[in-house]
């Protein structure tokens, strides 16, 4: 098939950018749509002009490296999958495909479709962890665990950090995300000790690294290629509100 | 108190006022909504007494007294009313500047994906229903904006001022965006301040919107009956 390509360029952070046009010729709808990008880099490479800069690393949906928006949609038209997950007969000859970095200001451009992500790496850093004693492992089945809370710490912990449902909220909220990093420990017993002071930090860095907030709108849980529920944000806030007005918490001894 | 302070500042905090605010303002509504229904109480006109709404406005006007001031507990009630709405409303404001800031540059290409009508109407619709609530104590509370306006006769004024059809279809309209943003808001309340029950999560999305429905065909009830007194014999008349 062929394909015309709306593609935003940017040469750096500082840069203006502007979308650029191209073909894309002979496309097989076998390919994924990273492939599809490769094919027309090379043909720019050949030309002599700069390939269109893009994130990608394992190429089946489970790194969190690549994500765009796809005519509008992050990840492209597919329900549950990653933007190298996407094939191409999704697509039809003669369509005209928009591609765009995710917009949001707490991911600056780096350039095409690049963007920065670290804030999300600040909002982990800021409680996303617990502190236990490594070394030996302790037995596998020493700490009981039910199965309802082991399946939705689980469910909570597919979130691969690609960025999708900031991409995709209407307020570039990144609450789905930090709910998913915080919901992954706070149903598990080694989650506890940690458990409110967690959801205060990583919520206060949420807010200090300018992404927006959440007006319940549903747009990040239809984004997410691994389909995390909007319920762990209802979670996120309880353990907010609860950590806020629980006098021991944050307190130095 | 530097809590509540930090409460404020972040944005779950400011979502929390919204929602308690919110579900305060969902409690007047359908406390309002409760006694417009006084209006299809049965009546005679000969009988010699006021309206069964006249009186519950009369009861309304002298609630607490003599142990308060005549209208003491109404304008304490009106106070606190106001003082949710500019709670609301600050924190709408500055929530939506938050959110304003952290995407400057939007898609060329933007796909709504599952935003309802209603969550997306929130803050114009909110905007929309603080003028129609202006316009509504103008027309009915004060009597500005009311051509046969007679003060304490409610009945009288509800009939005369729905007779009018531009006027009734007003009502019936931002009714509906009142509905809307009710539906989109108890939902919502429930997500920020947590409501995680297994059993309550599922039942948030019907709950909240069969209570907006209730609001709704209560409230055009009355605008709707004045119509049809107009033009059959069914329906509210002088």
């Amino acid at each position: 098939m062929n394909l015309t390509l709306h593609v935003w360029r940017q040469a750096g952070p500082d840069d203006a950018g502007a979308f650029e046009t191209y073909r894309a010729e002979d496309i097989s709808d076998s390919m994924s749509f990273l492939d599809m990008l490769d094919l027309v880099n090379e043909d720019l490479t050949r030309k002599g002009k700069e390939p269109i800069a893009f994130e990608h690393d394992c190429r089946e949906g489970i790194c969190g490296s690549c994500g765009m928006m796809i005519n509008g949609v992050a990840h492209g038209p597919e329900r549950l999958i990653t933007a190298c997950q996407l094939h191409m007969r999704s697509f039809k000859d003669g369509d005209e495909i928009w591609i765009e970095p995710f917009r949001a200001t707490a991911f600056p451009v780096m350039r095409d479709l690049v963007v920065d992500r670290n804030s999300f790496d600040r909002v982990i850093q800021a409680g996303g962890y617990i502190s236990v004693r490594t070394g030996s492992a302790q037995d596998a089945n020493a700490t009981p665990i039910p199965k309802r809370d082991a399946d939705r710490a689980f469910d909570a912990a597919a979130c691969i950090g690609c960025g999708a449902c900031v991409a995709a909220c209407p307020n570039a909220s990144a609450m789905l995300f930090t709910a998913a990093k915080v919901a992954h420990l706070s149903y598990l017993p080694q989650g506890q000790a940690e458990r409110l002071e967690r959801a205060l930090g990583m919520a206060s860095q949420h807010d200090a690294e300018g992404f927006g907030n959440c007006t319940n709108h549903g747009a990040c849980q239809e984004a997410c290629p691994k389909g995390i529920s909007v319920d762990y944000i209802a979670r996120l806030n309880r353990d907010v509100l609860k950590g806020t007005l629980n006098k021991a918490v944050g307190t130095p001894d | 108190m530097n809590r509540v302070l930090n409460l404020y500042r972040s944005s779950v905090g400011k979502k929390s006022l919204m929602a308690v605010t919110g579900i305060l303002l969902v409690g007047f509504v359908f406390g309002h909504m409760a006694g417009n229904l006084k209006a299809f109480q049965s009546w005679d006109p000969a009988g010699g007494t006021l309206h069964p709404l006249d009186q519950y406005g009369e009861f309304l006007r002298e609630f607490g007294y003599p142990i308060l001031p005549e209208y003491g507990v109404l304008w304490v009630a009106r106070i606190a009313l106001l003082a949710a709405v500019l709670v609301h409303m600050f924190a709408a404001y500055r929530l939506w500047t938050q959110s304003r800031a952290a995407r400057t540059r939007g898609y060329r290409k933007a796909e709504s994906q599952v935003f309802s009508y209603a969550s997306r109407t929130m803050r114009w619709g909110g905007v929309i229903i603080f003028l129609f609530v202006i316009y509504h104590i103008l027309h009915f509370t004060t009597g500005d904006v009311h051509p046969d306006f007679e003060y304490g006769a409610v009945y009288a004024n509800l009939v005369t001022g729905f007779q009018s059809t531009p006027v009734a279809l007003f009502y019936i309209v931002a009714v509906g965006a009142l509905s809307l943003h009710v539906y989109h808001g108890i939902w919502s309340a429930f997500a920020t301040l947590g409501v995680q029950n297994a059993r309550v999560e599922r039942a948030r999305r019907p709950l909240a919107a069969a209570l907006a429905i209730v609001l709704f065909l209560g409230y055009i009830s009355v605008p709707v009956a004045v119509l049809a007194g107009r033009w059959t014999s069914i329906g509210l008349t002088l």
